[in-house]
């Protein structure tokens, strides 16, 4: 059930919220393409459309997580450290759009919200905790696990907190106050980014030792891990 | 998420026939009015909720159908049903259960509002297919590198969902035994071969797109058919019912 978690629908956050919030979103997102035009030039349409097609296929690996609920992967954090921020925002938010309007999912008048949360939020928090602790920690297979997972649950923890900031200003009344919902949230999400950390982490780790440069995040620097390089050559 | 193809529903009614973009701006009209309209109004989501099911009469669209693919929020009725429990305030009691006022009127007002987009965002999907989406779209001046990246992404969507399931077979056929959490590694492994695989695929069509002159931009100009004034006028006729009724709703309130 983490899958629907983040998708706001409609009635739950007001219209002038939402709609302050689609018109910062749209900004963002002219400011990413801007962005990632400059870094891919004329590369960036199919090598975003690819991208965009795998973080899609992403989301459709369900895997069981309790008895009965299933997730799958909100990819922010998976987008942010493969593809940089500016790349990441367009590749998850075309995902947001086109499950709004293919897919009944997530409401109309909420795509800005569910842009800003979902995106980029996630995206940019993503990207900075992974490219900070990848200062700190040793460039290993370790150091990239760790950062990558730490990363990736900051990043779902923040898109909600994103969430609570717009339902704090302009939620629809549902009468229960702010701390216990904003308790609830957090809470759930915590254990939702746990999940999406260990198999984000687990699928950068995986790229990152055999093409640490599509790894963005990684910033060209190499993963010093022999074994594994050994195994790889031997298989 | 099921593949690229959307949820389209091919048929020939006047609502599929109508422009794609006349039918996003009524979408998202008619969604904005629902929104904005008074939770005590209930007569006026039965309205609503009478128009679109007319709607998808008149596209032939089945009713189980709508229903399965409401089930999408389904973990929002859930919240709607726990809010009269939850929230404080005035209680009415019904049968052996105290039930908040404030609560009721809270899980209302998600499921009437949350199920009326829905079922909009379904007939919208039901009756367009995604290329007439993207071209309606781009009349509505979505940046056009947008609308390419989506294109590109739905177009390749089966692709890479395909090799994800050919990857999970074969790794069922050399006796892999997906359960529980064990198989996150595994799973979580071959995600990052698939973005290996897709990465490299896209510098690839980026390569034979360059050969065949493509310098950042698409050279054909495919520009999609105008809606004349009378398919406007009757994609917008349920939202200037709803809008109407939104505006009754406020004032009367």
């Amino acid at each position: 059930m983490s899958d629907q978690a983040l998708h706001i629908p409609n009635g739950i956050i007001g219209i002038p919220t939402s709609l302050v919030f689609a018109l910062i979103a749209a900004l963002i997102v002219g400011a990413c393409i801007v962005a990632a035009r400059r870094g891919l030039d004329d590369r960036l349409v199919p090598l975003a459309g690819l991208a965009t097609a795998f973080i899609f296929a992403a989301q459709m690996l369900n895997f069981p997580v309790a008895a009965g609920v299933s997730g799958h992967l909100l990819g922010g954090a998976l987008a942010a450290a493969l593809l940089g921020p500016a790349l990441g925002v367009l590749c998850v938010t075309v995902v947001i759009a086109v499950q709004a309007l293919l897919f009944a999912d997530g409401g109309v008048t909420a795509l800005g919200l569910n842009v800003i949360n979902m995106a980029v939020i996630s995206t940019f928090v993503a990207w900075a905790v992974i490219v900070l602790a990848l200062k700190v920690l040793p460039s290993t297979r370790f150091g990239v696990t760790v950062a990558v997972f730490a990363g990736s649950v900051v990043s779902v923890v923040a898109a909600s907190a994103g969430f609570l900031v717009q339902f704090a200003i302009g939620g629809e009344p549902i009468g229960q106050s702010l701390g216990s919902v904003t308790a609830a949230i957090l809470g759930t999400h915590v254990l939702i980014g746990i999940g999406e950390g260990v198999i984000t982490a687990a699928a950068v780790t995986a790229v990152a030792l055999t093409r640490p440069d599509l790894v963005r995040a990684l910033r060209g620097a190499r993963i010093a891990d022999p074994e594994s390089r050994l195994a790889e050559e031997r298989a | 998420m099921s593949g690229g193809d959307g949820l389209y529903l091919p048929g020939a009614s006047p609502i599929h026939r109508l422009a794609p973009q006349a039918k996003l701006v009524a979408l998202v009209a008619f969604t904005f009015a629902v929104v904005a309209t008074e939770r005590e109004a209930v007569w006026a989501f039965g309205v609503y909720a009478a128009v679109l099911l007319a709607l998808f009469a008149l596209a032939r669209v089945p009713a189980l159908w709508v229903a399965s693919r409401s089930l999408i929020e389904a973990p929002f009725l859930l919240l709607a049903v726990a809010f009269p429990f939850l929230a404080g305030g005035q209680t009415v009691s019904w049968g052996p259960l105290e039930l908040s006022l404030d609560g009721l009127w809270a899980g209302w007002n998600l499921v009437a509002k949350a199920t009326l987009g829905v079922w909009a965002a379904l007939l919208l999907a039901a009756t367009t297919p995604v290329a007439d989406l993207l071209a309606g779209l781009s009349r509505l001046r979505c940046p056009e590198i947008l609308l390419q990246i989506t294109a590109f992404a739905i177009r390749y969507a089966h692709l890479t969902a395909a090799e994800v399931a050919q990857m999970r077979r074969a790794r069922l056929a050399r006796c892999d035994d997906p359960r529980f959490l064990w198989q996150a590694g595994a799973l979580a492994r071959s995600l990052g071969t698939v973005f290996i695989r897709s990465y490299e695929r896209g510098e690839r069509v980026w390569q034979a797109m360059a050969a065949r002159g493509y310098i950042g931009r698409l050279p054909i100009e495919v520009s999609p058919r105008s809606a004349s004034l009378s398919q406007w006028g009757a994609a917008m006729a349920a939202p200037a019912l709803a809008a109407g009724l939104a505006a009754w709703t406020a004032v009367g309130a």
